[in-house]
Parts: C-alpha cells; sequence; structure tokens
C-alpha cells in the first residue's frame, strides 16, 4: 500500500456510498478506495449509517406472488458479468473504463499524452500522462477536478502528490503541477467542466482537443 | 459455519440487548443481528428458508427505500427483486469482519439501483487485502455488530429535521444542490443540518463506547 497523504474528503466518500456522485467522480473516488485504508474505513462507516437507515426504511409492500417468482430464479445461474482485475498500476475501476485494454494514448505535445475514459454531461475523466519533470500547463477550473496519481508524482504550489494521493481543484485553484523527476508521471483526472488554460493552448482550440 | 470462541466472555459494556423490535439475536456466547444470521445460513448452507425469511423482513423495507431514492413502485420491485437474487449470489463475498450486513446490502442497494438506471456499470473498488498480521477474530464481528446496534439507536434520537436530512443524504440520488432545492432550504442550513446531524452521531457513538 502507498503511502497516502492526500485522501478523498469525507463528504464525497459519503456521496459515493449514496451513489450521488457524477460517475467521473465515482471513478476516481473507487480507484482512490482501491488503494487507500483509511478512505476504505471511512466507506465502512458511511455504508454503516447507510445500512442502519436502510433497516429503519418504513416497509411497503411486495406484491404478492414477488416472493415464490424469486424464490424459482434461485437456481437460474447468473449471466456471465466480465470481471476487471487490477493491472500494474491502474486500479481495477480503471481497467473497467479501460474495457480491460492497456490505455491508447492521445499526444497533446510537449510530451502530455491523454486517454479520455469517459464523458457525459456531468463530467469527464481521464488518463493524463506527463513526462518526469514536465509541467502541465498552467491551468485553473472551472468546477471541479479531482486528480489520482497512478505512477510518478507531481508537485505544485500546494505540495507533492504521490501515488494514491488526490489533489482537489476548484475555482480557487490556480496552479502548475511539474512532474517530478523521473519515471513519467501517470495520473488519473475527472472534471465536471471544461478545464480552463491559460498558456497551453487558445481557448477556441479546447473542445477540439477536448481538454 | 462461523463460530465465535472468545478466548473471554464478553464484559458487560459488550452484552447486547436485543433492540426494540427485538431483531437482535442473544445467546450464550454470541450475538448476530438477525440479518447476520440470515446472510451466513444463505451463505455457508445456501439455506432457502433464511433466504426466504429475510426476504419477509429486507423486501418490503428496500422497496420502501428504494422508492424514496426516486424510483416509481413497478421500478422499486425490480429492483428489490434484482437486490435480493445479487444477495443470494453474492453472499459469499459477505464477511461479518468486515463490514456489517445491513451495510453491505445498503451498498448493494445503492450499486444495483444506479446500474440499473444508467448505462455504464458503476466503478466499485478493489478489494483491499488484509493488513499484513491481522488475523480476523471474533470480538472484531461482536464490534461491528454493536457499533450497528448504537448507530441505530442514535438515529432513533437525532432530531426529526436532522434526521430527514441524513436520510437523504443516504437514501436519496441526491447532491447536496438537489436537497436544497427540493427542500427550499438554502444550501448553507442543508450542510450544517447533515454535519450537526452526522456529529451528533458520531458523539453518540462515543457515549456508548
Amino acid at each position: 500500500m502507498p503511502a497516502i497523504t492526500h485522501h478523498i474528503p469525507d463528504p464525497m466518500i459519503a456521496a459515493y456510498a449514496a451513489g450521488s456522485l457524477p460517475h467521473a467522480f465515482s471513478l476516481v473516488v473507487a480507484s482512490h478506495l482501491s488503494l487507500c485504508r483509511d478512505c476504505r474505513a471511512a466507506l465502512g462507516a458511511h455504508q454503516a449509517v447507510g445500512g442502519a437507515l436502510l433497516e429503519e426504511a418504513a416497509a411497503v409492500a411486495m406484491s404478492q406472488d414477488a416472493k415464490s417468482n424469486l424464490m424459482a430464479q434461485l437456481d437460474e445461474p447468473a449471466a456471465p458479468e466480465p470481471v476487471y482485475d487490477a493491472s500494474g498500476i491502474y486500479p481495477g475501476p480503471v481497467m473497467q473504463s479501460l474495457k480491460g485494454r492497456p490505455p491508447r494514448w492521445k499526444t497533446l505535445g510537449m510530451g502530455v499524452r491523454q486517454n479520455i475514459l469517459f464523458e457525459d454531461d456531468l463530467g469527464s475523466a481521464r488518463l493524463l500522462y506527463i513526462p518526469g519533470g514536465q509541467a502541465v500547463p498552467d491551468h485553473s477550473h472551472n468546477g471541479l477536478e479531482l486528480t489520482l496519481v497512478l505512477q510518478g508524482s507531481f508537485s505544485d504550489e500546494t505540495g507533492r502528490f504521490g501515488v494514491g494521493d488526490v489533489e482537489i481543484g476548484d475555482e480557487t485553484l490556480e496552479h502548475t503541477p511539474v512532474a517530478d523527476a523521473g519515471d513519467p508521471c501517470i495520473c488519473l483526472a475527472a472534471t465536471d467542466a471544461p478545464l480552463r488554460f491559460k498558456a497551453f493552448m487558445p481557448r477556441l482550440l479546447q473542445p477540439l482537443f477536448r481538454i | 459455519m462461523l463460530t465465535l470462541n472468545m478466548d473471554s466472555p464478553p464484559g458487560e459494556d459488550t452484552v447486547l440487548r436485543a433492540s426494540p423490535e427485538g431483531r437482535a439475536v442473544v445467546s450464550e456466547d454470541q450475538t448476530f443481528s438477525q440479518l447476520t444470521v440470515w446472510l451466513l445460513a444463505v451463505r455457508d448452507h445456501r439455506d432457502r428458508e433464511a433466504f426466504g425469511d429475510m426476504f419477509d423482513f429486507l423486501a418490503p423495507r428496500l422497496k420502501g427505500f428504494v422508492i424514496r431514492c426516486g424510483a416509481r413502485p413497478a421500478l422499486a420491485e425490480e429492483i428489490v427483486q434484482d437486490v435480493m437474487l445479487t444477495i443470494w449470489r453474492k453472499a459469499a463475498l459477505f464477511d461479518p469482519h468486515k463490514a456489517q450486513a445491513s451495510a453491505w446490502i445498503y451498498q448493494i442497494a445503492r450499486n444495483r439501483h444506479i446500474d440499473i438506471i444508467r448505462k455504464e456499470r458503476r466503478p466499485v473498488p478493489d478489494e483491499l487485502a488484509e493488513d499484513p498480521g491481522t488475523e480476523p477474530d471474533a470480538s472484531q464481528v461482536l464490534a461491528l455488530e454493536q457499533e450497528t446496534l448504537h448507530l441505530k439507536q442514535a438515529i432513533a434520537r437525532l432530531q426529526p429535521d436532522q434526521r430527514e436530512m441524513i436520510e437523504k443524504a443516504y437514501i436519496g440520488d441526491l447532491t447536496h444542490q438537489e436537497i436544497s432545492a427540493r427542500t427550499g432550504l438554502p444550501l448553507g442550513t442543508v450542510k450544517s443540518r447533515i454535519r450537526l446531524g452526522l456529529g451528533r452521531l458520531r458523539k453518540e457513538l462515543k457515549g456508548l463506547r
């Protein structure tokens, strides 16, 4: 287990348990929970609250034949479900997003590459590959951005982020993350809004690159 | 079959009383909630009778719960059937050392509900290996069971408005923003009520330990 110092905030773990997070953020949270015992324990606590509320929920009668229908299904074989195990630096949730295949990197320039994993109206998630010593262009955020380090590390004005660490950026964070010298830094990043890059490329081009 | 062989009998503070609904099972040396007893019987013996009993207790509560999550009754019933079948099929994964029965079922219920509504399968974390040197032991199971009882008691003591907020955070497919829109309360109030409620829960738990 990596020594993790930057965690997922508790309310976000509760929202993950309840299923209230957009898919892109769930992906980052589930990946961090695959690496971090502390946050896993916090998840357990929130699941316990949810379980207690479930047990106390007001009962609504099931239809008459529901039970016999269900009991009749117990011997039916379950439809096979693909299982995606962690592979190398990628936790299971990322492998599920990649459908079990290795990433297909697309160059963004300056040695930076990305592989978009998921996109919907509520947000997007991607893998980012940043060569050691390379700066990710200075950017600020429209909305919320979660960045989980999977390999290597990066540093910015707020600290150093190693494997398993999560940086949380919002409107107030304007930063210049730099991949530390050595191995390329590979991150899983999710955002609920397009990133605003200040120096990297003109804003007009952003939709083109889907950054 | 999981048996509890405790080196020392539980002290006075670890003796559990039956909940007001009489759902805790107390025997000489073990205290499992009824839900855990059923789940272990299903896990270890594929016990259909236990599963049927669990259905009678759980299905109507799950249905009420899923309806509060925003599902129409017909869909709610479909989700409940799916959750119950998942419990039957995945019972082997239930480990009372790691999670309370109701907590385990809660997460299955939320996951299945979301998977049925959305196209994309919900990301779930990998299983974590045990810390080296940690042996599963019966006192851990007891401690978890106890915590659940305390939690339920603490929830029962919450102010109605606090309880409603907490319920919405854990039951509803709602963000704090949406809770705020639905209740007409400003966001700050919603958040502070949830915090107050959670803080109170934590304090209650501490007091009981």
